[in-house]
């Protein structure tokens, strides 16, 4: 017998920069074991996510993190009293701080989340990523926060060129030279704040691991993967799983060490030496996250039974071999489903 | 020298590492030559083989054979703790 639970999950913007929200929806669905109620919290009314067949069976808008946090637990919490939410999965690096800073007020509430620490999330941050490459003999590109666009001039004391040039949450680019850094420090910096991070930029293969932490040192799952087709943003289009026994110890030394509790992607690059550089920790399941469902963990799943409090065994294996190929769909709507939602601000 | 045990080769000629997510498509020619290095002979038991099902003298065929060799160490599909 399936066990009933609601599930509110934000980043349904289903777009060329997918949120993680649709695939772990996807996830959860494919469960044997609960029969799943989705409620969708969407930051914009034209995420696809709110609207495509079978994914939210409810979608709230809610107020953006930089809102204030107590502005957006509030929403949530307005929600609940009207749609009791079991479990929210928040699916966006910017929104987190807010959640992890209010878990004890959900939890009082009665909802379930299951996020990493402050601490956890603040120590992986890009801009102390040297730090926590030396604090748990980690290998990480140099790299250091600017938040003053003099600065720039200075960076050819510390770098040689290329370098990458990256915003606190998300954007990197690759810049050839000074004027580069500038253009795109102005860019990330009017889009994500500051300071803006500049990187090491190290060549070799990028691969991507998808893991979930117990948060007591024990990896529930974790499922590397390469990227085969990047768009212009970055992002994959199409991935195939790896065997790759080096790329998954290096992941389970980091949740071990950290006691990572939680989605996590590691953003690595292989370099023509074989060595393994940390780019970048995402403290949330990847959008990517699919593809793992199908090789054989559903790690949504997963993380919904550890937010439940459920003893959850870890996954021993995988499917290699693996892909995803993602597609663009025109979805016909109507204007009355827009226009319910952003005039009541649900669907 | 030996193929990476992990590296998939079907009937097809399709190449698959699973280290590296790498997929190659290869011919027939290829695909024996690769058979020959799972079965870890070596390269004097490639060339005689080869020589003796297709037409090539064993000069032509090595140096056909040692790029091929090169290739497949570019594309990371050898197992160089094994190498002779």
């Amino acid at each position: 017998m399936k066990t009933k639970i609601t599930v509110a999950i934000t980043g349904l913007n289903n777009t060329d920069n997918p949120g993680p929200g649709v695939p772990v929806i996807r996830g959860i669905r494919d469960s044997g074991d609960f029969d799943v109620r989705i409620v969708g919290l969407a930051y914009e009314n034209l995420e696809p996510g709110i609207f495509m067949p079978g994914v939210a069976d409810k979608t709230y808008q809610v107020p953006y993190p930089s809102e204030g946090t107590n502005v957006l637990v509030q929403r949530i919490l307005e929600i609940h009293k009207k749609d009791p939410i079991d479990v929210l999965i928040p699916n966006f690096d910017a929104e987190l701080y807010a959640f992890m800073r209010s878990e004890k007020v959900l939890e009082e509430a009665g909802i379930k989340t299951f996020l990493p620490t402050l601490e956890q999330f603040e120590e992986r941050h890009k801009s102390n990523l040297p730090e926590f490459g030396e604090k748990y003999d980690l290998l990480v590109p140099f790299s250091k926060p600017i938040t003053r666009i003099d600065e720039i001039d200075k960076l050819k004391e510390n770098f040689e060129y290329p370098l990458m040039v990256k915003g606190k949450f998300y954007d990197a680019y690759l810049a050839y030279n000074e004027e580069q850094v500038r253009m795109n420090y102005n860019k990330i910096s009017a889009k994500w704040g500051l300071p803006v991070i500049i990187q090491e930029f190290i060549k070799g293969t990028e691969v991507n691991v998808v893991a979930l932490g117990d948060g007591q040192g024990n990896t529930i799952g974790a499922v590397p993967m390469r990227k085969q087709y990047i768009t212009d943003k970055g992002k994959a289009w199409s991935g195939i799983t790896l065997d790759d026994p080096k790329l998954l110890d290096l992941t389970r030394k980091i949740i071990e060490a950290t006691k990572w509790r939680g989605g996590m992607e590691l953003e690595l690059v292989k370099s023509s030496k074989n060595e393994l550089f940390i780019i970048e920790i995402n403290p949330r399941i990847p959008a990517w996250v699919y593809l793992a469902v199908g090789a054989g963990q559903n790690l949504p799943e997963a993380l919904v039974k550890l937010a439940l409090g459920e003893k959850v065994l870890p996954f021993t294996s995988y499917q290699v071999g693996k892909m995803f190929i993602r597609y663009s769909y025109d979805l016909i709507t109507d204007l009355k489903e827009f226009e319910k939602l952003s005039t009541l601000g649900e669907l | 020298m030996q193929i990476r045990k992990n590296i998939a080769i079907s009937e097809t000629g399709f190449v698959f590492n699973p280290t590296t997510g790498d997929s190659y498509s290869i011919n027939q020619v290829g695909r024996e030559i690769l058979g020959y290095l799972a079965a870890n002979k070596s390269p004097e038991e490639i060339t005689s083989l080869m020589t003796t099902d297709y037409d090539i003298d064993p000069a032509s065929f090595e140096k056909y054979y040692f790029d091929f060799i090169s290739m497949l160490r570019q594309f990371e599909l050898l197992d160089e703790a094994h190498e002779d």
